[in-house]
């Protein structure tokens, strides 16, 4: 193993003047024990120090700060943002750990050990063995109901979410359906309300039971919370008022055809029709691949 | 002060009210702390099925007498032993608060003598109210207040009004009729036929001849010698206290008025 | 027969101080010093040693002026906030025996949300403005209910504030907008929803219009004709006392100075500040 990590290390030019990862090692530990302490209790928000990394604050240093702290040198590393492996955020993350740590990375779902994301879980199922690690802008889904967080930590701790629920309610009354978007508010095993981070409705589903590890990273909110495999996750829905998710009818991929992803509204400029395309790039990808094998066999 | 009464036993036990050197003053702290004597060293016994008449020039105590019983003031000395329902004794002058709004609910009712009611209640609840603290519904509370209404001839198209817009004798049968309503083992009555006329009158008799007959026991203040001559099987008189005579009006100045 | 029930609130000497407390605020304070704050250490005794009862279906008023106490003992028994010393005890919980005030406060929430109910005098205190009329009164069905049904919260909703005479068509209106009178019965309508058995009136009508303190304090009162639910009602207006309580206590300076009946509180009272009291009325 050391012998591998110094063979890693010697490799790419600058490896050499950074620790692996780019944080010391007291830094690691302390985020591997805040981790520890939030897999033990599942979506509950768990304080750490965060770090002064090179990125800024609100770009993803919650998320990379654990990415950093787990990724190992064996480990195969994914990034996307909103889905998509190609974005400035997803590529500038990328080549921040291969030239820390020198692991390899991929745009292949089912390939990687770790994925870091940016608002969306990818199509493709995730499997055991996978850890999820979410850039999340505001940990505290209490907020929408109340200000304080003296206020919000008490009622995380009572389990006093009436007040959520009352705003469902408002919504309902309002709008004869839920109409949050984003930050669907989930109960964990049945205990602690959390804030899923911005990913959509679709994704939710994703959540429970799922045989990957989802840890959850805020660096400006300096907060990590964690679901571990195989948890209870449901939205909040009044039993008569069942959660939905977005469909959008006849809506299909341009560019792979599929229909039962979610997928990005794309205007277009010139004729100003709407053109849909999968959000999970990885997935279009291999959907189109697969066409293509299946043409040319 | 003295006393007429037939004294049918001498042991508190088999009487339903049995008063003992019955005693009010009052204090009146604002005026430096003036005392008045309303009442002093009144005795006397009323048997169940009775009907007691207090008499005396006005002025001598007799509603403070009553009030004392209903424990709207608190004596100052000597006891109001009643029997209950379930043959316990009570004194009235010094028992807890709960029973005696449990007395009040149950067992002795008083018809003041002008009637005092919550404001904006129609008639029919008025009347009602009282047998609904029973346990009664109001379903049928309300159709035995409208059963009581009619007997006192109050007109149906009242019964959903506010007493206070009626006239003294009206109100005075609402008084009566709520009284009646819970089946009182003791009413007390202040003067409560003041302000009616013949008619009305000859209905509220009847009606207390009714509830007579049926055992209940009354304590009552009259100023018309014929009715006290008809209806009274004890007199009870109550003098002013020698020497010590206060107007009423200069008492009510600083209470609340009643 | 007569009188075997035991009280559903059993208060013990409850007292509340704020600030600094020193061994003689209790002697230095008080009617007769005429004072809550104590001259020796600056404490302020806002209610000393007040013990009470109060029977299922039955009224009591606490009555006083400024500065008597009898707002915070209404706070400290609806378990917002501890008090200094004393203990009170339901007998819906745990048969009267625990004192509530120790209790966690997750707990304290429970009995809170089924138990108790409160009208505060200021609506900002009692509901979310922010929310609709009927969103506030679900708040508090939603407080234990960890699988709500909407149309079932929407409908017991809409019959509560039917209860309160609130017309139809302006539930789902912001709490904000109405007039005192109808924030007054929003908040009435949300102290009901779970069927309190207990129900705590803070100066429910002070500052509202007479005639609109009148309608309101009459649906008080009905309401309590026909459900039987036991109340406190605190008021500095003897008029309210008289029209809504069975019974009633005479506050000054923190201590209780008098307790009785009301008909014989207000017409035969005996503590000199009683009597000064009634002799106010207008």
């Amino acid at each position: 193993m050391a012998e591998r990590l110094q063979a890693l290390l010697g490799q790419k030019g600058n490896c050499r003047h950074y620790t692996f990862a780019y944080l010391d090692e007291s830094a690691k530990r302390e985020i591997r024990r805040r981790t520890l302490k939030a897999v033990a209790i599942p979506g509950h928000q768990i304080p750490f120090a965060s770090r002064e990394i090179p990125i800024a604050r609100g770009w993803g240093t919650g998320g990379l700060q654990l990415t950093m702290s787990l990724i190992g040198p064996e480990d195969v590393l994914k990034v996307i943002d909103q889905g998509c492996d190609g974005s400035v955020n997803a590529v500038n993350l990328r080549r921040l750990a291969t030239l820390t740590t020198g692991c390899r990375t991929t745009t292949r779902t089912s390939d990687a050990t770790l994925i870091q994301t940016r608002h969306r879980i990818p199509e493709t199922p995730l499997t055991r063995g996978q850890i999820i690690i979410f850039q999340v802008p505001y940990p505290e889904i209490l907020r929408f109901v109340e200000p304080r967080e003296t206020v919000t930590r008490r009622m995380h701790a009572e389990g006093a979410y009436h007040r959520m629920w009352t705003f469902l309610y408002e919504n309902v009354v309002q709008w004869g359906r839920i109409t949050i978007g984003f930050r669907y508010p989930v109960m964990v095993h049945g205990r602690y309300l959390m804030d899923p981070s911005p990913i959509p409705r679709w994704d939710i589903p994703k959540l429970d039971q799922s045989p990957a590890l989802m840890l959850f990273g805020a660096g400006r909110e300096k907060r990590i919370y964690a679901v571990p495999p195989f948890t209870k996750v449901e939205p909040l829905a009044f039993k008569d008022i069942p959660f939905e998710v977005e469909h959008q009818a006849g809506a299909r991929c341009s560019r792979c055809g599929a229909a039962d992803v979610f997928l990005d509204e794309i205007p277009d400029e010139e004729s100003g029709r709407i053109r849909w395309v999968c959000s999970d790039t990885d997935y279009c990808d291999q959907r189109l691949a697969a066409r293509g094998e299946s043409h040319r066999a | 002060m003295k006393r007429k009464t037939k004294r049918l036993y001498n042991n508190p036990n088999g009487c339903l009210l049995s008063v003992e050197n019955l005693e009010k003053t009052f204090c009146l702290h604002l005026l430096k702390g003036i005392r008045v004597e309303a009442v002093q060293s009144l005795s006397f016994q009323l048997q169940q099925g009775e009907f007691g008449v207090l008499v005396g020039p006005s002025g001598a105590g007799k509603t403070t007498v009553l009030k004392c019983i209903y424990r709207t003031y608190l004596p100052t000395g000597g006891t109001i032993r009643y029997q209950c329902s379930d043959n316990s004794i009570v004194d009235l002058a010094t028992c807890s608060e709960q029973m005696v709004l449990e007395i009040r609910k149950t067992e002795i009712a008083h018809v003041t003598q002008f009637l005092r009611c919550a404001p904006r209640v129609p008639a029919e609840e008025v009347v009602a109210y009282p047998r609904m603290t029973q346990g009664i519904s109001q379903k049928e509370a309300v159709e035995e207040a409208r059963e009581l209404l009619q007997r006192f001839a109050i007109p149906e198209k009242l019964w959903q009004a506010y007493p206070i817009t009626f006239s003294g004798g009206e109100q005075q049968r609402i008084n009566l009729a709520r009284a009646i309503v819970q089946r009182p083992r003791l009413l007390l009555l202040d003067e409560p036929t003041a302000s009616l006329d013949g008619r009305a009158i000859e209905r509220f008799l009847a009606a207390l001849e009714s509830i007579r007959k049926k055992g209940t026991t009354c304590l009552g203040i009259f100023h018309n010698q014929d009715m006290v001559r008809s209806l009274a099987t004890q007199v009870i008189e109550v003098r002013p206290l020698n020497g010590v005579y206060i107007d009423r009006a200069e008492i009510t100045h600083f209470r609340q008025v009643s | 027969m007569l009188n075997s029930q035991s009280p559903l609130l059993h208060v013990r000497s409850l007292s509340k101080q704020y600030g600094p407390s020193c061994s003689s605020c209790a002697r230095l304070t008080g009617p007769e010093q005429g004072t809550n704050i104590c001259p020796e250490c600056g404490g302020v005794v806002a209610c000393w040693e007040v013990s009470f009862n109060l029977f299922p279906g039955e009224v009591l008023g606490i009555v006083g002026e400024s500065g008597s106490g009898k707002s915070t003992i209404l706070r400290c028994l609806n378990l917002d906030e501890p008090p200094t010393t004393g203990e009170a005890f339901h007998s819906g919980v745990e048969k009267g025996k625990t004192n509530l005030f120790t209790l966690s406060s997750q707990r304290k929430r429970l009995i809170q949300s089924s138990l108790l109910g409160i009208v505060y005098q200021s609506p900002h205190l009692g509901l979310n403005l922010d929310f609709s009329a009927g969103a506030n009164v679900a708040e508090r069905l939603l407080i234990q209910n960890n699988t709500p049904e909407y149309r079932r919260i929407r409908k017991r909703t809409s019959s509560l504030l039917n209860k309160v005479q609130m017309p139809v068509k302006r539930i789902d209106e912001l709490s904000g907008a109405f007039s005192g009178g109808m924030q007054q019965r929003v908040q009435l309508a949300k102290a009901l929803a779970p069927r309190p058995m207990l129900l705590l009136l803070d100066e429910p009508t002070s500052g509202l219009d007479v005639s609109v303190q009148a309608s309101v304090l009459d649906l008080i009162a009905s309401l309590q004709r026909k459900t039987g639910v036991s109340m406190l009602v605190v008021s500095h207006d003897l008029g309210v006392i008289r029209l809504l309580t069975h019974r009633t206590l005479v506050m000054k300076m923190g201590r209780v100075v008098e307790r009785g009946l009301t008909d014989q509180i207000l017409e035969d009272p005996q503590h000199p500040y009683t009597q000064e009291l009634v002799a106010s009325v207008l």
